[in-house]
């Protein structure tokens, strides 16, 4: 039996995350719900979800003594950030007048801001929130069978700067051209919600269960 | 490409049943609430809300059946209002599946809930509901209030202050239902729309009065509305959701195909 372990701590609800993991799982799959380093440690895969707000999924991590385990997960198997779990993988974050984040790629998130606007200077709202398109930037295993720019639900204030244009695997755009989804060897990471964005997210949430890791 | 308008089918919940009133009367049964998730989404729905319309506490036992059922099958966001009144109660219904709540009567009594509703969850997940009824006379400048109990109690609370606090509380998101329109199906009032979403900077969800696909298009072209919200229309099979984005594109409206 393989297993998928769902990085829980204490941030945000994860029973979606868990019921589409559940629903694309094979039969010698088993998804895990923890919190415990050790079980993190023995999965096949890692999926790092998290919602909320920066500081406090900092201290979370801390809290729960879970950064050199994810800092380790990253370096060794496929592994999944989602939403949250994207931003604090980066070095530090704007939110809560600054938080020092786990510098696993270069970079900085940023808030949309009050009084964010198109081109044309129509108001937007923020969070952004709701279906917008993804464009892929580079060849991944994880886009298998999804269309380039298909829909992905979003719901974020902030958004990752990334440093290093490399690691860009998908964009997004509101307002402006943001970083959606990043590549970096066995770590894939999306700002957007792939377990609420019903058939693409699906497919991709597919893709990462059955990828080696390899990009 | 920008982000699309959402289209938010609604089910009215009652005792386990989705039902349809016309101004919170008249009840009619449409079905079985997983029955209706799962069609929604075929359809292409962009999210689903249930609303308890009668929230006591059987009923919410029931709600969070329902949400489990639908959330491990329909993988869109799902939102539950109705009788959300405590942090157990929202910590509840995510438990059971769901990725947003709506607050409303809570929120009246007790602003400061919707404050650390936002810290303990996040604000992606608090929705605040408002139920406004014009309250100026023909002639005098539109001006409407909050009011609860199904319509009945005013609160004297203006709608458009009200909703400017709510987002600085924390809320993610308002859900705006006019009471004049709710179930007349003569669109939405449109005028208030525009108002609260001018003075929010979160995203606004129009609701009540929808008859036919103009109303969505109105919605969102002269209320600014960032979604739009229906139950009867979609229940009775008068339209299907797919058939209202088609309209709703071909008027110039971006949506998820």
């Amino acid at each position: 039996m393989q297993t998928i372990a769902v990085v829980d701590y204490g941030m945000g609800n994860l029973r979606s995350v868990v019921n589409a993991l559940n629903h694309v799982a094979s039969k010698q799959q088993q998804v895990v719900l923890t919190s415990n380093p050790d079980q993190v440690m023995k999965a096949d895969r890692v999926v790092f979800p998290g919602q909320g707000a920066a500081r406090d999924c900092m201290r979370a991590i801390h809290d729960h003594e879970l950064r050199d385990t994810i800092l380790a997960a990253a370096e060794q198997k496929p592994f999944l950030g989602i939403c949250m779990g994207m931003q604090v993988l980066i070095d530090y974050s704007e939110e809560n007048q600054g938080t020092d984040c786990l510098s696993y790629y270069a970079g900085q998130v940023k808030y949309f801001g009050d009084f964010h606007q198109d081109a044309d200077a129509n108001k937007l709202k923020v969070p952004h929130m709701g279906w917008n398109n993804l464009t892929q930037k580079k060849p991944h295993p994880l886009w298998h069978a999804i269309e380039d720019n298909a829909r992905f639900y979003f719901v974020h204030s902030y958004f990752l700067d990334c440093a290093d244009a490399q690691l860009i695997a998908g964009e997004c755009d509101y307002g402006f051209t943001f970083t959606s989804a990043i590549a970096k060897d066995n770590v894939f990471a999306l700002q957007c919600h792939p377990e609420k964005s019903a058939k693409a997210g699906l497919q991709l949430l597919t893709n990462f269960v059955e990828w080696d890791g390899q990009a | 490409m920008p982000l699309a308008k959402r289209i938010i089918p609604c089910l009215d919940v009652d005792n386990g049943r989705v039902v349809k009133g016309v101004k919170f009367v008249e009840i009619r049964d449409a079905g079985d609430p997983v029955e209706n998730a799962r069609r929604y989404n075929l359809e292409g729905a962009d999210e689903i809300t249930f609303l308890d319309i009668t929230a006591s506490s059987d009923n919410r036992d029931t709600m969070a059946h329902v949400v489990e059922a639908v959330a491990s099958e329909v993988f869109i966001p799902l939102t539950v209002g109705g009788g959300i009144r405590e942090v157990s109660d929202i910590r509840r219904m995510l438990n059971a599946g769901a990725d947003k709540v709506s607050i409303n009567t809570a929120a009246i009594f007790n602003p400061e809930f919707v404050q650390e509703a936002a810290e303990k969850f996040g604000s992606q997940c608090i929705v605040v509901a408002i139920d406004a009824k014009k309250v100026s006379q023909l002639g005098e400048v539109d001006r409407w209030e909050i009011f609860t109990h199904g319509g009945r109690k005013t609160t004297g609370i203006d709608a458009v202050e009200w909703a400017a606090k709510m987002d600085f509380l924390g809320a993610g998101e308002i859900l705006l239902t006019s009471m004049d329109r709710d179930g007349t199906k003569i669109g939405f009032d449109n005028e208030l729309t525009r108002q609260v979403s001018e003075a929010v900077r979160v995203p606004v969800i129009a609701s009540g009065g929808v008859g036919n696909l103009d109303h969505l298009v109105d919605g969102v072209l002269k209320g600014k509305a960032d979604a739009v919200l229906a139950a009867s229309i979609f229940h009775f099979g008068e339209y299907r959701i797919e058939q209202a984005k088609a309209y709703m594109q071909q008027q110039g409206i971006e949506v998820r195909l």
